[in-house]
């Protein structure tokens, strides 16, 4: 296939996404609400909505607080399937998703353990990403992990992979100066450097298809455990909200800083396994290009941003902690439930 | 972007400290043969640590060996505010 007819056929795939099952009450009237006559009442779901924060015990673990702000916040990405695009600025959607966010927000600064650099920002920066100690699941791949546990990895990881940079592109007109050209040089590098066949979400969706996975984008909203779209929130939240984004950044950072060795493992696990090339390469492609970005993006991003507006540095770290704890909850589970011979999905692949 | 205009990329190199060499602008990589290595991007890291599998650009390992430009610093490079309420010293 040549690269512009994949291209077509990859892009038509992509968006919108196809309504998911509810996962409570919150998302059954939220769906409900979405799919019905644009100005009917959204007193059910705002009642839905407080009733069920209210009973929630945990925000960061609640299937249906989770999923309900995932497809909230899905309408600023690539929309839903059969929903009104009008619904994306709505203010009565948005008087929903604040109280929402709020408790989500809350329930991370409780949670997530705040740093504080002793010297500088980048050094910090290195500093916790090295002490991180959350259970390797990309070790556990290139050892021990079955060909369907690789294919769960990759439909858990297909919810972020498929629309991969994209909510950190949001910070871009926030920033200025270095952080702005530091965030752009890493930005235009996930988005393939002007080569559309080598967009990271193109080459994700290369490797799905490789593994013999469906590639559209929420194929697999069902199935995924719901720490995938917590992982998912935490971005588009800190990436949505001018107010956060040192959080962003530093989410950022931590991220490529914690993606190199575990791509190279990823990408041995994946041979070991049997897959072909095109699946072991997105995984390739990660070891070299995330050497690079978390330099750029501890030093010349998140550095520059820190001494530039000083007062985000606290935030800054509170990111890149939200970032492992959060991901290390989510890809650690994974690896517990296959250690304990079960699935990490709801439903079967 | 054509050749005229890629040439006009300065370029420079940033030593990072603990880690690799960062190479941006428009310069030739060569292999010991002459023959050209290409880099896929635009901003490429090169190892300077040795330990890279993937030489000669970097792939992080430099952090597995424990690879330092300068001393060790004395303290902590990172606290946590809660670090007196749980009794930990980091």
């Amino acid at each position: 296939m040549t690269i512009t007819a994949e291209r077509r056929l990859t892009d038509a795939r992509m968006r919108p996404m196809a309504l998911p099952e509810p996962r409570g009450p919150i998302t059954a009237a939220l769906i409900e609400v979405l799919t019905g006559p644009e100005h009917a009442s959204v007193g059910d779901l705002a009642l839905a909505a407080t009733e069920g924060l209210a009973a929630s015990v945990d925000p960061l673990i609640d299937d249906d607080v989770q999923l309900a702000l995932f497809l909230m916040y899905e309408l600023h990405y690539g929309g839903l399937e059969g929903v009104s695009d009008s619904w994306e600025w709505d203010p009565r959607l948005l008087a929903v998703r604040g109280p929402i966010e709020r408790e989500f927000e809350e329930a991370l600064r409780h949670s997530v353990r705040q740093p504080v650099a002793v010297r500088d920002v980048p050094e910090a920066l290195f500093a916790l990403v090295g002490d991180d100690d959350s259970p390797s699941l990309s070790g556990f791949v290139e050892r021990d992990a079955t060909a369907d546990q690789a294919r769960e990895i990759l439909a858990c990881r297909s919810i972020y992979t498929l629309k991969e940079a994209d909510p950190h592109s949001w910070a871009i007109p926030r920033l200025h100066g270095r952080a702005k050209s530091a965030l752009v040089e890493i930005q235009a590098d996930e988005y393939g450097g002007g080569r559309p066949d080598r967009l990271h979400a193109t080459i994700f969706a290369r490797a799905m298809r490789g593994a013999g996975l469906d590639d559209r984008y929420g194929a697999y909203a069902d199935h995924v455990p719901v720490e995938v779209y917590t992982s998912m929130n935490l971005m588009s939240l800190f990436g949505l909200h001018r107010r956060l984004r040192g959080a962003i950044v530093g989410h950022l950072a931590a991220y490529e800083m914690t993606s190199s060795l575990p791509c190279r493992a990823y990408a041995n696990g994946l041979r070991r396994l049997g897959f072909g090339e095109d699946v072991a390469d997105y995984f390739d492609e990660h070891v070299e290009a995330d050497a690079v970005h978390e330099q750029l993006a501890a030093r010349d991003l998140a550095g520059a941003l820190a001494e530039e507006e000083p007062q985000l540095a606290r935030d800054i770290l509170f990111g890149a902690s939200a970032c492992l704890t959060v991901d290390g909850r989510l890809w650690g589970g994974l690896r517990e439930r296959f250690e304990r011979g079960e699935s990490a999905l709801r439903r079967p692949l | 972007m054509t050749d005229a205009e890629a040439s006009a990329r300065p370029v420079s190199i940033t030593a990072c400290p603990d880690g690799p060499l960062l190479v941006r602008g428009d310069l030739a990589l060569l292999d010991e043969h002459g023959a050209p290595i290409e880099p896929n991007r635009r901003t490429f890291a090169l190892c300077r640590c040795g330990a890279s599998a993937v030489r000669p650009f970097c792939d992080g390992s430099h952090k597995l060996v424990g690879f330092r430009t300068g001393p060790p610093p004395r303290t902590p490079a990172v606290t946590y505010e809660d670090e007196e309420w749980r009794g930990t010293t980091g």
